[in-house]
């Protein structure tokens, strides 16, 4: 049959045997999937360092998974308690802005009447004697702090860059980055929590609202990305 | 047998031993998001676009450990559950909640733990995303008193899912394990399919 025969191939040849699915993911050219860029393209544009060893692989998925598994069985154990991130930043930004605007008004003799201060919601780390940063979440994102840059160093993966996709630029994926991290602020201050203290931890002890917010991440992520797959694909 | 765990509230822990054990917490949690590839947004991008899908494996796999494990350890009456934390459901701003948080973490490809892990390392993107994370803090903080109502809406309080379902608390710990195995299973079954396109010229 000569239609079987593929023509010049101005367009993506299409399998006849492969149905071709709707999805975006269905129009990448193949070789975009693949990681390794050649030179004029680079995947990952590194500030400063110029040569240096390669950096070793990451954790096979199911691997890293037990030993995240791990960790929080033994905070569930050890203090009743679970991961957390989001807390302890949220923690953070109320102390923030009530240090800058007491420094704004002149000093500490300034901090009792702040609005931060007289926030309904940044009231309730501020108001009392306690030290808002003395908090479980803000140790333990320290400890992230340490442990994340341990990682990074001893597989030589900490190197100053932007990471973003092969077509996308330094400007854009900024801008996004920015964007995002409102973004999820606000979700996350909605909800309570984040991927670690809603969905991680609330997800291992059963709790009901965390797995409804798990499900609504994962459907708010997918709604999205095919706005911005040119960022990444 | 009387419950041993957890341990910080049988044993009666000072706070400072509280804030050790935190601290210690923390670097073994940011030490594993770091070696799975979540201090980078490419790792965490491929999640939504098919190439790589480690934020599922992952995650999935660390709740299925950690609730056999918490489950398994109540069942034997070693941890006591009326005393480890569980989160308070307020349905509706979790899920719109988590709708939002959804999109803004497929838009800055970081959710805050991997943000900060991307930090420690270096990636001026995920330093970038904690900058609109703190703005987007302050900007709750002012809009709270308008949010309030919905805010508290859905107050269901602590509930468990086998509470909320109705059914016994070990057949949903096997039914969350036989998703997790089914989610593992389409992924492999994704991975096969994108590589056969990949290697169709």
């Amino acid at each position: 049959m000569a239609d079987s025969i593929p023509a010049a191939p101005l367009e993506p040849p299409v399998p006849v045997e492969v149905s071709p699915a709707p999805e975006p993911i269905a129009a990448i050219p193949a070789a975009q999937l693949e990681v390794p860029a050649p030179a004029e393209v680079p995947a990952a544009p590194v500030i400063g360092a110029e040569a240096k060893p390669e950096p070793q692989p990451y954790w096979n998925s199911y691997k890293a998974g037990a030993v995240l598994g791990l960790v929080l069985l033994a905070a569930f154990v050890f203090t009743g308690r679970g991961l957390g991130a989001s807390g302890a930043v949220t923690r953070m930004a109320a102390y923030s802005l009530q240090k800058v605007e007491a420094s704004l008004h002149g000093g500490t003799s300034a901090e009792a009447d702040t609005l931060a201060k007289n926030n309904t919601y940044t009231g309730q780390y501020l108001k009392g004697p306690a030290d808002p940063l003395d908090d479980f979440l803000v140790y333990m994102l320290v400890g992230v702090v340490v442990g994340g840059f341990l990682s990074g160093v001893l597989a030589r993966r900490a190197s100053f860059e932007v990471v973003h996709g092969p077509h996308s630029n330094i400007g854009r994926r900024l801008a996004l980055a920015g964007l995002g991290g409102v973004l999820s602020a606000f979700g996350a201050r909605l909800a309570r929590g984040c991927t670690s203290g809603q969905a991680l931890t609330g997800g291992a002890t059963l709790a009901l609202g965390s797995w409804v917010f798990m499900l609504a991440v994962f459907a708010g992520g997918y709604a999205i990305a095919w706005f911005v797959r040119k960022e990444w694909i | 047998m009387e419950p041993l765990a957890p341990i910080s509230k049988i044993a009666e822990w000072g706070p400072n031993t509280v804030i050790a054990v935190a601290a210690l917490l923390g670097v073994g949690f940011g030490f594993v998001l770091e070696r799975a590839g979540f201090g980078n947004a490419r790792t965490l991008a491929g999640q939504w676009y098919g190439y790589n899908f480690a934020v599922l494996r992952v995650m999935f796999t660390a709740i299925v450990v950690a609730m056999l494990g918490l489950f398994g350890l109540v069942a034997l009456g070693v941890v006591d559950l009326s005393l480890v934390y569980v989160n308070d459901t307020f349905l509706w701003p979790q899920l719109i909640g988590g709708l939002i948080f959804g999109v803004g973490f497929a838009v800055g490809q970081y959710c805050p733990g991997t943000a900060v892990v991307a930090c420690a390392t270096g990636k001026i993107d995920a330093m970038v995303f904690m900058g609109g994370f703190f703005g987007g803090l302050i900007a709750f903080f002012f809009a709270y008193d308008t949010l309030e109502t919905f805010y508290l809406s859905g107050d269901l309080g602590r509930v468990l899912l086998p509470d909320a379902l109705g059914i016994p608390v070990g057949v949903v710990v096997v039914g969350v394990v036989a998703i997790a195995l089914g989610a593992f299973a389409l992924t492999h079954v994704l991975d096969r399919k994108f590589a056969a396109k990949r290697a169709t010229p």
